[in-house]
């Protein structure tokens, strides 16, 4: 701790003057990178717009308000593929995930040098991209569609739901494994009734926790062409249909605060 | 365990103990899967032709990831690449400064309840629009360009680490808050000493997993004009140039998986 004498009075300072140099230093430097990035989104800006925006906010405002409410008939089905977008999504992330997450997590993959690697790949990979850049290449691959929609949330989410599985692998008590193989389990048996039992709530919060998110992702792939309400969403901004686009963005704010609803009780009751 | 049920079970073979212990329920909740299932998959259009048709375009996908196309088109991923670079570390900034302020107005235990419960509403306007949305609606005010995915990011930041930062704030120990409050500090020097010591550690985390959750978000911003390495993604999958598009795809996993280990690297300095 640095302590200063000045005028034989000991004076207690929270860093000493070398750290303090570090830290001022630290904080131009970042204030400069700022600045330059600021510089580069303000020469790419045409401040014309920026300076005329609160007219044409609230030009969109008056357009979009009151949403069309006769609108909603048509809904229907994007929502049900929406829905069914998320939910085979996750259902096929979870199966994919399962096998990926045994391989990752350290006690329980069969090699450490060779096969864990290769798990945190898939896991790293198919998680840092996000789920509309996989429904634009799906649907350059096998064309527009729900089902591109479907396959694009599953891959999306399977580096998601393998990582917080793994992890909860890797937190499990050892104790009860170590029981099931001392009766003489196979790896089989050690992981149905050891390993299994420990990380099923788990399990089932991730999968809800996803389901939550990709109900949310669902409701915009559509602007990509991948199914679901985003298709009406960017059919009704091409035509500058205000009215409409004001109503799906109201029914997509209902469907997300349902979902996260419906997630946080299911969570509660398993927890 | 008594000596009655004891004896009930001795002579009866064990039987896992079911997930969720309610028969009637578990059976509602299996049938109303199991029906949802077979709904869902009658309504998805599957064009299995197409399907086929695609395979081979994927595995043309496939092994541009083994040849990248890094230089053909490297002027444009660049300009979009350090694009994307720009917007998350100004949203990132911005976004952290406003959002410590609403952090801290959003913890019950600091702030008075009217100021409570604006910053609430805040946080969950920010958390319930997606940002490709926010982004849309900015890009329709604002005019395209880098602007625009800033404000989205920044936006997007604030629901996301006030609401986390407020949680924090909440669960921390209030021994020593008080100790502070009792030597007779001002508020300002309430938070600063008796506050911020304790929820900083967290903080720097969650920044820095926003600043790589923000990076992620800022490649697919460019799908609606906001900026970023989004749109040269989607010139490059609308050309079926997949060796370019497996190029960018690679950069953002590599530039994801730099973020990530950086910031476990500082996190685990913080902790």
């Amino acid at each position: 701790m640095p302590v200063f004498e000045r005028d034989d009075t000991q004076i207690w300072r929270r860093r000493t003057t070398r750290e303090n140099m570090i830290r001022w230093f630290g904080w131009l430097a970042g204030l400069v990178v700022f600045a330059w990035c600021w510089q580069i989104i303000s020469a790419s800006t045409t401040w014309f717009f920026v300076w005329d925006a609160p007219r044409i906010a609230n030009d969109i405002w008056t357009r979009a308000t009151p949403p069309r409410w006769e609108y909603i008939t048509q809904l229907g089905r994007p929502i049900w593929d929406t829905l069914n977008i998320a939910t085979l999504g996750t259902i096929i992330a979870l199966f994919l995930a399962v096998p990926v997450a045994f391989l990752a997590a350290q006690n329980t993959t069969p090699s450490k040098l060779l096969i864990r690697p290769l798990a945190l790949l898939i896991i790293v990979s198919t998680r840092s991209i996000n789920s509309l850049i996989w429904a634009l290449l799906l649907i350059a691959i096998i064309g527009p569609g729900v089902f591109a929609g479907v396959i694009a949330i599953a891959i999306r989410s399977v580096g998601f739901c393998a990582k917080l599985l793994y992890e909860a692998i890797e937190e499990i008590d050892h104790s009860q494994v170590e029981a099931i193989t001392a009766t003489g389990g196979s790896r089989w048996q050690v992981m149905a009734y050891g390993i299994v039992p420990q990380i099923l709530p788990a399990f089932a919060g991730i999968a809800v926790f996803r389901w939550d998110i990709n109900i949310r992702e669902s409701t915009v792939l559509g602007l990509v062409g991948a199914g679901g309400i985003g298709l009406q969403l960017s059919a009704s901004l091409n035509v500058l249909a205000w009215p409409q686009v004001s109503l799906i963005l109201i029914v997509i704010l209902v469907a997300v605060i349902i979902s996260e609803w419906v997630s946080a009780k299911v969570r509660g009751a398993i927890i | 365990m008594s000596d009655v049920t004891l004896d009930n079970m001795v002579g009866h073979r064990w039987r896992k103990p079911a997930f969720i212990k309610n028969v009637a329920l578990r059976w509602t909740l299996i049938l109303g899967f199991v029906a949802y299932l077979i709904a869902a998959f009658m309504t998805i259009e599957v064009d299995w032709g197409r399907v086929y048709e695609g395979l081979d375009r994927g595995w043309a996908f496939v092994l541009a990831f083994t040849s990248p196309d890094f230089t053909s088109r490297w002027s444009d991923i660049w300009s979009g690449l350090l694009e994307s670079i720009v917007m998350t570390v100004a949203a990132s900034v911005v976004g952290i400064i406003i959002s410590i302020p609403i952090g801290l107005g959003a913890a019950r235990n600091v702030a008075p309840l009217p100021v409570y419960v604006i910053c609430r509403g805040i946080v969950a306007i920010s958390r319930a629009l997606q940002e490709i949305i926010v982004a849309i609606l900015l890009v329709a005010i604002f005019g395209f360009g880098p602007l625009a995915g800033f404000l989205t990011l920044s936006f997007a930041t604030i629901g996301f680490l006030s609401k986390l930062l407020a949680e924090d704030i909440e669960a921390m120990d209030r021994v020593q808050a008080e100790a502070i409050r009792a030597s007779g500090a001002r508020w300002v020097q309430w938070i600063n000493y008796g506050v911020q010591p304790q929820v900083m550690p967290r903080l720097v985390g969650l920044s820095m997993y926003r600043i790589d959750i923000n990076f992620r978000e800022s490649a697919i911003l460019g799908l609606v004009g906001a900026g970023g390495i989004g749109a040269t993604l989607n010139t490059a999958f609308d050309r079926y140039e997949y060796d370019t598009a497996a190029a960018i795809l690679l950069i953002i996993i590599g530039i994801v998986m730099a973020l990530e280990y950086l910031s476990g690297i500082i996190r685990a300095r913080v902790q």
